[in-house]
């Protein structure tokens, strides 16, 4: 596994296609982190130019903001668009989408400008441009179903370049009762993961795991770590983590090559 | 005496439209206590919601029972005022159906038809919503915010609607010369046998229906001010000045930006006093914990909301029993600026501190906190209601001016002021997954 850092770029005096921004649950999660180097594969089997911050990433601060922590949030923000701004960067990819949602809308306003994809989005590129080839494998004819998350789908309205990685896997896409615009929360959002949940008779992510076992899915496809977390958690507590996956898009294709 | 009519015509048509007008001063005075936001931009792309969402209905209908007869009402109600025209033409002037007289009667026929088919329309489906309120009893219209005034102003509105309909068929059945000229009389031709025997009788049932028709309208227009069924007028406005922004996307607060510039500039001078003739003003307070805290739009947003209940039944946190509703959080809203409104009424135009505010005597930051942020409320919104800014506001304003966050928030928080992650993780340990098996 090939993981370049901006530092080791600029010392070569070479810009990098694209910034990997790994996300705290990305670096430090110990489930999320299968994702990170997952997709870090797809990456070097594509041949992709990246590179991480590594040590020089921070917090992008959405959990700050969100819990109404303004000034932190800005604080972060600040700091991590100083360190984009000396290395001179230009794109930016993340499989986390609260930092895509930070760093494309509210880091702008303060003076960092990039073209930040999802790693749907990019993965979807990829693929358009003939650099990644993504064949169904062990997953042929397996039914699975797409959590959209809030801050990828309501919030930025991408929707569909999930959806074309995953039929792209020769599976059967069905979708949960609430999907898409309507999609459920997994309940994480809004710095509810780093907190309890206010009392009520459930939480978010077992009524979310519900409808998803409704459709009586092999396979549930995630798009962000935090989504994950909480389904791969509604799923152990109905007991059925011996027949239902939950995965991230990018350890599907990277599974499904075997890379 | 024979202008008697006329004259009491022009007094009821001042009164009502002249009490409505004190009311919409009112309306636009309290919603001008917020603070400014600048929404501007883009004119094309909002004239083009409002098209699409206010007019076209084009949310209203993913509810496509709901939708289907709540677009009848609209265009019947819409559609039906083109009559209140000739009414009042009538009433001024003291002429009858003056629009027999200026319209071809093809014309004339197909409109007044027309009219008449819309008017059973919307009987049949206000109908229909009554037994939804209150014979099949939709989850959405039981809430704990939905008892008392909201519930029967619900009613109430259905109730009018029933009234002025059913009028507008009487009284054109009761017209005899309307019925014998057989124009247009879909509908009232079937009721007419009640009336023909007794040209008398008929006369008299006509103008007391013409007359409690004109008036009902009058005193609907003015019952608007009262209620939920404002959104009529300010639906409009509403989806014209609604955020065009990405959800996903928070505002940055202005006030912060220029506090962290100041202590991210190495050459900047913490003990520096402001510059000569530089005033100070106020120190700003970060987020909302009262109506006057909230922009414009987010008060406008309150007095449009119709209580649908949309927002709620998609809210993950409702859904699962916890006590945050994003309908409760508009109508507080609105009940606490039409309190402050009558504040600044009773003390000739300033607010008297009343000791109260929105945050904790009509929201609490239990409902606060229980927000996931998924934008569900804002998505489910026919009109555009931004609910979550609000929310988001009142946090704010928890954790920056009272420093009551949650206790694990806080620990987070510390962990990302510390760390640079929500985790108490060594920020240089970033790295090591990627050696990591």
């Amino acid at each position: 596994m090939k993981v370049p850092t901006m530092a080791e770029y600029m010392a070569e005096g070479k810009q990098p296609e694209v910034l990997f921004w790994v996300g705290c649950a990305g670096s430090f999660d110990d489930r999320a982190k299968k994702i990170t180097k997952a997709f870090v594969k797809i990456l070097n089997n594509a041949n992709v130019e990246f590179a991480v911050l590594g040590a020089e990433e921070s917090c992008t601060g959405d959990p700050a903001k969100r819990a109404g922590n303004e000034f932190l949030f800005q604080m972060q923000a600040v700091t991590n668009i100083e360190v984009m701004n000396a290395y001179d960067i230009k794109k930016v990819v993340t499989a986390c989408p609260h930092c895509f949602n930070t760093l494309k809308n509210e880091y702008p306003g303060l003076g960092g400008t990039y073209e930040v994809m999802h790693h749907t989005q990019f993965l979807k590129s990829l693929l358009d441009d003939g650099r990644l080839k993504i064949e169904g494998g062990s997953f042929k004819g397996k039914k699975i179903t797409f959590h959209d998350p809030c801050y990828l789908g309501r919030g930025n309205e991408v929707y569909e370049a999930p959806r074309e990685l995953i039929r792209k896997l020769d599976v059967e896409l069905v979708e949960m009762k609430n999907c898409r615009k309507k999609g459920l929360c997994c309940g994480a959002g809004g710095a509810q993961m780093f907190k309890d949940a206010e009392p009520g008779d459930k939480e978010v992510n077992i009524e979310r795991t519900e409808q998803a076992l409704e459709v009586q899915p092999d396979i549930i496809a995630t798009g962000c770590p935090f989504c994950n977390t909480m389904m791969t958690d509604g799923i152990k507590n109905k007991e059925k983590e011996d027949s239902v996956i939950v995965q991230d898009i990018a350890e599907l294709i990277a599974n499904a090559q075997d890379l | 005496m024979e202008y008697i009519p006329n004259i009491l015509f022009a007094i009821l048509l001042i009164f009502g439209i002249g009490y409505f007008g004190k009311n919409v001063k009112k309306l636009s005075r309290n919603i001008n206590l917020g603070k400014d936001v600048d929404r501007s931009d883009n004119k094309s792309q909002r004239w083009k919601n409002m098209g699409m969402i206010a007019l076209g209905q084009s949310k209203m209908v993913r509810r496509p029972i709901a939708g289907f007869f709540h677009i009848i009402v609209y265009v019947g109600f819409v559609i039906i005022n083109i009559e209140v025209l000739e009414i009042i033409i009538d009433g001024l002037f003291g002429t009858h159906r003056v629009f027999t007289k200026v319209l071809p009667d093809s014309i004339y026929g197909f409109l007044i038809g027309t009219f008449e088919i819309l008017a059973i329309g919307v009987l049949i489906s206000v109908i229909i919503f009554w037994i939804r309120r209150n014979i099949i009893k939709l989850k959405r219209f039981l809430s704990a915010e939905m008892k008392g005034w909201p519930k029967s102003d619900g009613n109430i509105i259905l109730y009018f609607e029933i009234v002025l309909m059913t009028l507008f068929i009487v009284m054109n059945a009761a017209d005899i010369s309307f019925q014998q000229a057989g124009n247009g009389n879909v509908i009232s031709q079937y009721l007419y046998p009640l009336f023909e025997g007794n040209v008398e009788t008929a006369h008299i049932i006509e103008k007391v229906a013409w007359w409690l028709h004109i008036a009902g309208i009058l005193v609907f227009l003015n019952y608007l001010y009262f209620s939920k069924h404002l959104h009529i007028l300010l639906a409009f406005p509403n989806t014209f000045y609604a955020n065009l922004k990405p959800k996903g996307e928070f505002v940055n607060d202005a006030n912060v930006t220029k506090e962290v510039m100041l202590m991210m500039d190495p050459n900047a001078d913490p003990f520096a006093a402001p510059a000569e003739g530089e005033d100070e003003g106020e120190p700003e307070k970060f987020g909302a914990s009262d109506v006057q805290d909230l922009n414009w739009v987010q008060l406008l947003n309150s007095y449009t909301c119709t209580e649908c209940g949309r927002c709620t039944s998609e809210c993950p946190a409702n859904q699962t029993g916890k006590k945050l509703s994003p309908r409760k959080i508009m109508m507080d809203t609105r009940d606490r600026l039409e309190e402050v409104g009558k504040n600044i009424d009773a003390n000739k135009g300033t607010f008297i501190d009343d000791g109260k505010s929105l945050l904790n005597d009509y929201i609490t930051p239990e409902e606060l906190w229980a927000c996931t942020s998924c934008n569900a409320c804002v998505e489910a919104c026919p009109v555009s209601i931004d609910p979550l800014s609000i929310i988001m506001e009142m946090r704010k304003y928890l954790v920056m001016e009272q420093s009551a966050a949650p206790t694990e928030l806080n620990v987070m928080m510390g962990n990302i002021e510390n760390n640079g992650a929500p985790w108490p993780y060594n920020q240089m340990d970033r790295l090591n997954w990627k050696d990591e098996n």
